[in-house]
């Protein structure tokens, strides 16, 4: 046998059984749901004492010579003197050259505090709401018969105390196919498979077991990767030092009204889980002239618009619901039936919707505004 | 015949002479670049306390310069990689002499990009968040792990060789270095005595680091051009991305090695060590390169376009007919084919006109990265007016901050640390003299026995060596 062939399969024997007693601790750690520091090693000494037991058992009939030289050392010292220094030197050179940067910092830091993950939110009827939103826009007519802009637009900004010029639900202005436009508002989708949230690198966005996507301002660094990667243009960045107004200043931050604003951080709708929970409607449900938008839950299959109740599953199919992109596989969360906006009178042909404007930033002055 | 020793002892001088002498114009550029640094270092604590406001950047194209530049320095590092690794591993015995500046652009190259990542946060100070809470399915992990892994790497493998060119200017600067000099170059050789122990480590070390580093580089520029195409856009949907940014980087990174080695050739007289062979070589790489992103280029667009899928038509329309067609056009025609067509023309392979294609083609893959990043995020996602991006001045300062940051870097270690590996090319030398001595006797000998003329030169037709 040539060097480089035994030398490989020493390693391999030799690196074996402590690869195995990692694993299967860091496994066994995994599936006991065990997070500190103290479990983990408790487990590490279990799994490493059989396996070294195992080892020894197995040497004494194939590995005379390691035996051998090991009159008088315990289980251990049989493990250690399997792996030779030079094996273990470049062992740990290779992993430390790859780990090192940064590898197993976070984990290790978890580990060390003993860290536990907050238990999720439930609701209180002990089901998980799915919240969801349906959008007819055979009443959405770009709040042209009130004579305001986009009432929906105005209500969120208001609520959100929204920085110009962020939008959160945009109604936007859309060829139809033939003659004339039609109006679309545009919250986020809520994605069920949110590339947002796939590719932010600090888990800032999340998703909620509720259904949501939210933002973390508070962790979120800013490096808007997730903007590029949101394929309906609903994320919004506080370019500048957004305007706050005083009183703002005094509230605890609050991720799911993502007030006060914080710079250099990335925001969107949040689908107003806090007005859900304390039994309102979203703002922007509530100002809709034309009662629009519905809210409501997938689970229970029930949705309303303020007025009226619907069964989400049978109100959807009945009028031929849509999803935006529905190529791209990202399961939003907000669903659209076809239109625009005939059924208050709106034709096609008249085209056209005013501004939105941010009158309550006139009451925060000294922050910037940006274009979009 | 000059002896090895006398070949040797005019190597060592012509290394140690930047960090003997050092001249007027080197303080002035020195200064220079230290302005330009200071101005993007002003800039930069602006945006700092302003936000990204002071950009040009909205939420519509939500990255623009900064992204650019980290793309293009990060593909700037692959200099170091192909030259050293590559070529070493396949023998070319050519590169020894280009291969500590290579590496040495490497690593600083990572420094200055792996910098712009950074400069480009919202919340620069919430860094320390990736680490903290990094997430391993997020490509912005995969490239801070992999640029810190390339980073060691290239720094180990800018390291190992240079240990007993360090340890000579230990031995050799001591009259006339101040004493923390001294202090350095002892510590970082390590007590290199050269004997045949510490020289089959150091062999073995750099062989294993060789191997691994190759990898490494790939890994790097593949998961830079994940950012992009992990993402739902159009333009930036490709399966390709991935090798066309690591050709790309290449492609770059040999342009830039071959700028630098030609104002080091000239400004510290190497012309005897780096000869217009070198550039030659690396100029016909450069061209290979070439040739492989016009292919990849082809490749990429074709496809798109034959199929013209929706949004196809927005997306060509703005590269090749409307707002970036110069950019397109002048990387296409400028940076691509100029180094192809340059080294097909005999008149114009000489190094004047592969440092000329080496300009088009870093200008060029400057212009690539930039329409790469500002094309993908203009496509409309939903119907509105595309928005435009203009860089700011503030952009634009940080911007010439990098660049003079990474000439700085440079500048710096020219002055310290030995430019060429006086080590390598000495025991290349060595052998290679070793070898035609044998090789003279074998054949004087062979020469008298046939024909008793003791004193023919070997190649009779060419005249021979006088
Ligand atoms: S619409 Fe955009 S922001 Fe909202 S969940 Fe989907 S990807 Fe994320
Ligand atoms: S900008 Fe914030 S939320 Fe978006 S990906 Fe980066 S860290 Fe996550
Ligand atoms: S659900 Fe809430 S956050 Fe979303 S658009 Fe409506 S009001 Fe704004």
């Amino acid at each position: 046998m040539n060097r480089s062939s035994r030398s490989l399969s020493e390693t391999i024997r030799a690196v074996g059984p402590l690869w195995l007693a990692v694993m299967s601790s860091a496994l066994l750690a995994a599936a006991a749901g065990i997070r500190g520091l103290p479990g983990l090693l408790l487990i590490t000494i279990g799994v490493g004492t059989a396996v070294a037991v195992f080892a020894r058992l197995r040497n004494r009939q194939t590995s005379q010579t390691v035996v051998a030289h090991d009159a008088t050392g315990g289980n251990l010292q049989v493990l250690l003197r399997m792996i030779d220094r030079r094996t273990a030197i470049r062992m740990f050179g290779m992993s430390a050259l790859f780990i090192g940067p940064m590898g197993g910092v976070p984990r290790a830091l978890e580990l060390l505090a003993g860290q536990q993950v907050p238990e999720e939110t439930q609701s209180p009827f002990s089901r998980i709401r799915q919240w969801a939103m349906i959008i007819d826009l055979r009443y959405c007519d770009g709040c042209q018969s009130v004579g305001s802009p986009p009432r929906c637009t105005a209500a969120c900004v208001e609520g959100h105390l929204l920085p110009e010029p962020m939008q959160w639900i945009e109604v936007f202005e859309d060829e139809l196919e033939g003659e004339g436009t039609r109006f679309i508002p545009i919250p986020c989708q809520h994605c069920q498979n949110p590339p947002c949230v796939n590719v932010c690198p600090v888990g800032a966005t999340f998703s909620t077991p509720e259904g949501l996507v939210l933002i973390d301002q508070e962790r979120c660094i800013g490096c808007r990767i997730c903007m590029a990667a949101c394929p309906y243009d609903r994320r919004f960045f506080n370019w500048g030092e957004p305007p706050v107004p005083p009183e703002a200043h005094l509230a605890k931050y609050n991720l799911e009204a993502q007030v006060p604003a914080l710079k250099g951080t990335v925001m969107k709708c949040d689908f107003c889980p806090d007005m859900v929970r304390a039994g309102t409607l979203p703002y922007c449900i509530q100002a809709c002239p034309n009662q629009a938008i519905y809210y409501g839950d997938l689970e229970e299959d029930i949705a309303t618009n303020g007025r009226q109740l619907v069964s989400m599953a049978a109100f959807s199919a009945e009028h031929n619901a849509f999803i935006l992109k529905e190529e791209l596989g990202t399961q939003p969360r907000v669903f659209y039936i076809p239109g625009h906006g005939e059924a208050v009178g709106r034709v096609p042909s008249r085209t056209g919707r005013l501004p939105t404007v941010w009158p309550w930033t006139r009451t925060a002055p000294g922050g910037d505004v940006w274009s979009r | 015949m000059e002896s090895v020793n006398d070949w040797q002892a005019r190597l060592e001088d012509t290394t140690l002479d930047p960090a003997r002498k050092t001249t007027r114009n080197y303080y002035a550029f020195l200064f220079f670049l230290l302005a330009v640094t200071g101005w993007g270092v002003y800039a930069y604590s602006l945006q700092v306390r302003r936000g990204l406001v002071v950009t040009g950047m909205s939420d519509r194209i939500s990255w623009g310069l900064y992204i650019t530049m980290f793309v293009f320095f990060i593909g700037i590092s692959h200099a170091g990689t192909l030259i050293s690794a590559i070529l070493r591993v396949s023998h070319a015995g050519w590169r020894t002499p280009v291969t500590r500046m290579a590496e040495f652009i490497t690593a600083v190259a990572l420094i200055t990009g792996a910098f712009f990542v950074i400069v480009d946060l919202g919340r620069p100070d919430r860094l320390i968040n990736v680490l903290v809470f990094g997430r391993w399915q997020s490509p912005i992990v995969w490239d801070v792990l992999a640029v810190t892994t390339y980073l060691t790497a290239s720094v180990v493998y800018l390291y190992l060789p240079m240990v007993p060119d360090l340890a000579f200017f230990r031995d050799r600067q001591a009259p006339w270095v101040s004493r923390p000099k001294h202090m350095l170059y002892r510590i970082l050789a390590i007590n290199w005595r050269g004997t045949s122990d510490q020289k089959r480590h150091l062999r073995r070390a750099i062989s294993i680091m060789m191997i691994l580093i190759i990898p490494i580089a790939v890994s790097v520029h593949t998961v830079v051009s994940w950012i992009f195409a992990m993402t739902l856009r159009e333009a930036w949907n490709s399966t390709i991305f991935g090798f066309f940014f690591v050709a790309g980087a290449i492609f770059s990174g040999i342009a830039t090695l071959i700028v630098v080695m030609a104002i080091l050739r000239r400004v510290y007289h190497l012309e005897e060590y780096i000869t217009p062979r070198h550039f030659l070589y690396l100029g016909y790489l450069m061209a290979a390169m070439g040739g492989v992103m016009i292919y990849a280029n082809l490749s990429e667009y074709i496809t798109a376009g034959f199929k013209f899928e929706e949004g196809t038509e927005f997306l060509f329309r703005q590269l090749f007919i409307d707002e970036f067609a110069p950019y397109f056009w002048f990387y296409f025609i400028g940076g691509l084919m100029t180094p192809v067509v340059f080294m097909f023309i005999r008149r114009l392979r000489t190094i004047g006109g592969i440092v000329t294609a080496a300009v088009f083609v870093d200008l060029g893959m400057w212009v690539e990265r930039y329409f790469i990043v500002v094309t993908g995020l203009r496509a409309p996602l939903l119907p509105y007016e595309p928005v435009n991006y203009a860089p700011t001045w503030v952009e634009w300062s940080i911007t010439a901050g990098g660049f003079a940051f990474f000439a700085l870097l440079i500048t710096l270690f020219v002055k310290a640390f030995p430019i060429m590996a006086v080590w390598e090319m000495t025991e290349e030398r060595r052998e290679e003299f070793e070898e035609m001595v044998e090789y003279e006797h074998e054949f004087d000998g062979e020469e008298i026995l046939a024909s008793g003329v003791p004193d023919s030169a070997p190649e009779p037709e060419t005249g021979g060596p006088p």
